[in-house]
């Protein structure tokens, strides 16, 4: 009698129709479509939708349907002239819309209802640009160094401590990690130890008097300088975001890869020299008095500025309404003296902390001493391409520049680098700092590599990937049965429910599929048919040895086991350090080959034992198995 | 079908001095022509630029060398691909230069050839990217090969069945890298991948046929161990063959249809495939003989307990 669990066969039909679910979605395939979202990344509703299908409608574009889907409109078309006309009757919308080509899963909306969606195909499969960027996190720290070495050199002066000079300091390793400030030998360097740390409480301070030149250093901590470049890191990351996101790119990443590097992948995107020149550009801050002997309402209706002023306007309020600002010449500081900003909590409520470098600090200074109680702006600059009709009806780009006040508040002290701004509820001081910070990048970062995926390339490397995937699982199928004749049909079976579930895992974890990935799961077939090459050949050894077919059967999968497990842990073992050191498409050959370990010994043990014990297993005495 | 009905019975031990001069041969062979010629490592590894461009005649590659090279670049690779208008331009890293001036003087000495030409966008890894990655790859291989010598210590009760093991896989990563030397297939961060994959899954019929030796001596100590080696290893022949040659089937799929960005990613699995199955057949096992197996070194001898006579 060949015995399977009741409980096992179900767990078994569960996770194969689990399995199906999940995989389901990546066999539809895709429609062309075009994504609609919003260039400030606020989620789209059914109001915008009705507003895109009603231009598409009054331009006369064909398109087959349009739904909300995570905040963007999807519109999907049936070819590309159609997705092409309908991505330019979009675009003469313009204003908050940025649109963007797209191939939007073709599943029914069941599927994305529930959240189920096909693996994100990698950008070796569906062309596009990888940019890899190395952030100078040790600029970012010389500049938070620059700001507390004019800290010192305040406090120090207020406490009437003389001392020579201030300097950043290079550490062990080599780059700046702390200020260093020297003294005339014979004075009280405890006491000037005292007031640097008041000034700036959380560093290490160390006194050295025995060489020439006696000194105080201040050195940052491991933890903050960790600290320090994860800010730096993150802060790029978020200003990248913003502007990958205003390119109008489906799915892009930005990842952070390893200690100081950034990882930019934007799919569809072949033109490199225009992408970087937006990834890199300067947004600028602009802090500028505001000029209050003019009226500004006035001015804007005349549409000029008075000599010596400029005219800016605030960012949109509720209503859409930008209220006119007139501001001095002179900029008291620019974008790139923010060292930061941050929100905090002040006894007049929610505010912005700002610091800047110690060279904006002495500008601040004087400008706060000399017009106490008159307002300040901050200015955010931006430039970006935009795109328009001409007269001609043809869409173009252009650069344009886009100026706004971002923050308008009264100068209530004087200060030098480091202020608040306040009186602003908590969600504004959130938006402001950072709007503040967005525009800017924290450190210096340059692209150490560039990789362009052609589509045609992309699409190539699907075909190829996919043909040799069904051509060598074929032959490989047809190799089974015929050496294993109805073993073999189940082992086929077997190993192709090995592919869906192993689909499904991938589509769970959200995985992009890469060339190598496609090749994972092709290798993952061909030796997860070992498992029941292990079993059947245990099998046929048995039956040789003159054991009654059933008895066969069950000492195969029993005495298989331990054969399969060791087969499979060196392998494992492989695909761990891929994973860890791996990156991009080897750690998703690595995930691949992992996954794949798995699901082949579940489904070579469970399933493939729970489809012939329903095919041997009955009460009739079997003589023959159809092994070969 | 069946290809080994009939139980084989190959002297794998008394010929197994062939087998190593053999083994012996191919290392030996593929370490020396590692050092002859460099591996053709990829701008995965060197860092560097590689650009397409296509003329709108035929492009002349020595002419495009040469301004090239007036250009400033040193030793630049240019190779006709495709058609006979398209060329390959490969060039070595140069640390002070960004993507965008490298693309400068590439376009501005390719246009000097002729204006018509189109360029493709251009591919750059920097050089500290390139160095990064190499060093990655040979911790990733070190780390695995390390990993799957303390698996293969633990696993087995004998260091004599530990280093055969280790022996035989040794020749998967010296085979393929004096593979990649001889055929100068581009060696890219995807062979590297497959060459990890190879060597732990070519490892399992070792530890299959190794089980099996446990088996038979379990079965009956006295045997000489030549005899149980020779058992073994026929025992298990067809289950060895039969797992390899299913996985060569769709790894020969790979290699055909796969396209030439999975070619040296599918040229490493053939020859580690064929290396770990030769290697775990013959040298395995053979090794474990020469460093003087027995049946006691698998299962230590029950010490009977001598009951002393009283006086």
């Amino acid at each position: 009698m060949l015995e399977f669990a009741r409980w096992k066969y179900i767990l078994v039909a569960c996770v194969m129709l689990l399995a199906l679910v999940f995989a389901a979605p990546n066999f539809f395939g895709d429609d062309l479509a075009v994504q609609v979202a919003a260039r400030d990344r606020s989620p789209l509703d059914a109001t915008s939708q009705a507003a895109v299908e009603a231009q598409l409608q009054a331009n006369g574009a064909a398109f087959k349907r349009a739904y909300l889907d995570e905040g963007r409109v999807m519109v999907l078309f049936d070819d590309v002239t159609q997705q092409l006309a309908g991505r330019d009757a979009i675009d003469r919308i313009g204003g908050n819309y940025v649109s963007a080509l797209a191939n939007a899963p073709r599943a029914p909306n069941i599927f994305r209802k529930l959240g189920l969606r096909p693996m994100p195909l990698g950008l070796d499969l569906r062309g596009g640009l990888y940019l890899l960027y190395e952030v100078d996190v040790n600029d970012a720290i010389s500049q938070l160094l620059d700001s507390y070495d004019q800290d010192f050199r305040r406090a120090l002066n207020a406490a009437n401590i003389s001392f020579s000079d201030t300097a950043l300091h290079p550490g062990p390793e080599g780059f700046n990690d702390g200020v260093r400030v020297t003294f005339a030998t014979g004075g009280d360097l405890e006491a000037a130890r005292d007031v640097l740390r008041k000034a700036v409480p959380d560093m290490n301070f160390t006194i050295e008097t025995g060489g020439p030149v006696p000194y105080v250093d201040a050195t940052l901590t491991d933890a903050q300088i960790k600290e320090r470049q994860r800010l730096a890191i993150e802060q790029n990351m978020i200003t990248l975001r913003n502007r990958v996101n205003e390119m109008g790119v489906t799915e892009p990443e930005v990842r952070q890869q390893g200690l100081d590097r950034i990882a930019v992948s934007l799919p569809g995107v072949t033109n490199s020299a225009e992408v970087k020149d937006i990834l890199g550009k300067v947004a600028t801050l602009e802090f500028r008095l505001t000029d209050t002997q003019n009226n500004a309402v006035e001015a804007a209706q005349r549409g000029r500025a008075p000599l010596g002023s400029r005219l800016d306007f605030h960012r949109p309020d509720a209503t859409g309404y930008r209220q006119p600002t007139l501001l001095k010449r002179e900029i008291i500081a620019r974008g790139a003296d923010l060292v930061d900003a941050t929100t905090t909590m002040t006894q007049e409520g929610p505010a912005v902390a700002i610091r800047l470098s110690s060279k904006a600090g002495d500008e601040m200074l004087r400008i706060t001493q000399a017009n106490l109680s008159k307002p300040m702006a901050v200015v955010l600059i931006e430039k970006r391409t935009e795109k328009y009709t001409d007269k001609d009806g043809a869409i173009q780009t252009r650069d344009v520049t886009d100026r706004q006040v971002i923050s308008e508040a009264t100068i209530r002290g004087v200060f030098s680098n480091q202020f608040n701004i306040t009186g602003l509820g908590q969600n504004e001081a959130r938006e402001l700092a950072l709007l503040m910070r967005s525009g800017q990048l924290a450190a210096k970062m340059v692209p150490v590599s560039e990789r362009p995926v052609g589509p045609s390339l992309g699409r190539e490397n699907i075909k190829s990937g996919v043909t040799a995937l069904l051509i060598g699982s074929a032959g490989l199928f047809v190799f089974m049965i015929l050496y294993y004749h109805l073993f073999g049909v189940v082992a086929s079976g077997v190993l192709l429910s090995n592919v869906v579930l192993l689909t499904a895992l991938l589509s769970l974890l959200k995985a992009s599929l890469s060339l190598p990935g496609i090749a994972g799961i092709l290798l993952t077939v061909g030796m997860a048919v070992d498992a029941n090459v292990i079993i059947y050949e245990r099998i046929r050894e048995e039956l040789r040895n003159g054991v009654s077919p059933q008895t066969a059967i069950r000492a195969g999968f029993e005495k298989a086991w331990s054969a399969i497990w060791d087969s499979n842990v060196t392998t494992f073992i492989a695909g761990l350090v891929l994973w860890v050191l791996g990156t991009g498409p080897i750690r998703n050959f690595a995930i691949v080959l992992m996954l794949g370990i798995l699901t082949s010994m579940f489904t070579a043990m469970w399933g493939s034992r729970a489809v012939l014990t329903l095919i041997y297993g009955g009460r009739h005495k079997t003589t023959r198995l159809s092994i070969g | 079908m069946e290809f080994f009905h009939k139980s084989t019975s190959f002297p794998f031990m008394a010929t197994r001095r062939v087998w190593y001069v053999l083994s012996a041969l191919l290392i030996v062979g593929s370490i020396v022509m590692f050092f002859l010629r460099d591996l053709n490592l990829s701008v995965d590894f060197t860092g560097g630029t590689t650009v397409e461009a296509t003329y709108p005649g035929t492009a002349d590659v020595e002419k495009v060398r040469g301004a090239l090279e007036t250009a400033g670049f040193k030793e630049p690779t240019v190779q006709a691909f495709g058609s006979a208008s398209d060329i390959a331009v490969r060039l070595a890293p140069e640390p002070d230069q960004s993507a965008d001036q490298v693309r400068a003087r590439v376009q501005e000495a390719l246009r000097n050839v002729d204006p018509g030409v189109e360029m493709k966008p251009l591919e750059f890894v920097g050089p500290q990217v390139g160095d990064e990655l190499r060093n990655a790859a040979i911790t990733a291989l070190s780390v695995t090969m390390v990993a799957v010598f303390l698996y293969l210590f633990l696993r087995f009760h004998t260091w004599r069945l530990s280093l055969g093991a280790i022996l035989a896989v040794l020749h998967d990563p010296i085979l393929i890298i004096g593979w990649f030397a001889l055929s100068q297939t581009p060696f890219d961060l995807a062979v590297v991948a497959a060459l990890l994959a190879v060597v732990g899954y070519s490892l399992n019929d070792t530890i299959i046929v190794f089980d099996r030796i446990r088996e038979r001596f379990e079965a009956n100590r006295r045997l000489d161990p030549r005899l149980v080696l020779d058992q073994s290893i026929n025992q298990t022949l067809s289950r060895t063959i039969m797992t390899k040659v299913t996985t060569l089937i769709v790894v020969v799929a790979l290699l055909l249809l796969g396209g030439p960005a999975l070619r040296g990613f599918s040229e490493a699995l053939v020859i580690g495939i064929i290396a770990g199955t030769y290697s775990s057949i013959y040298i395995s096992s053979s090794a474990a003989l020469d460093f003087g197996l027995k049946c006691e070194h698998v299962f230590p001898p029950v010490r009977s307990r001598e009951v002393d006579s009283l006086p």
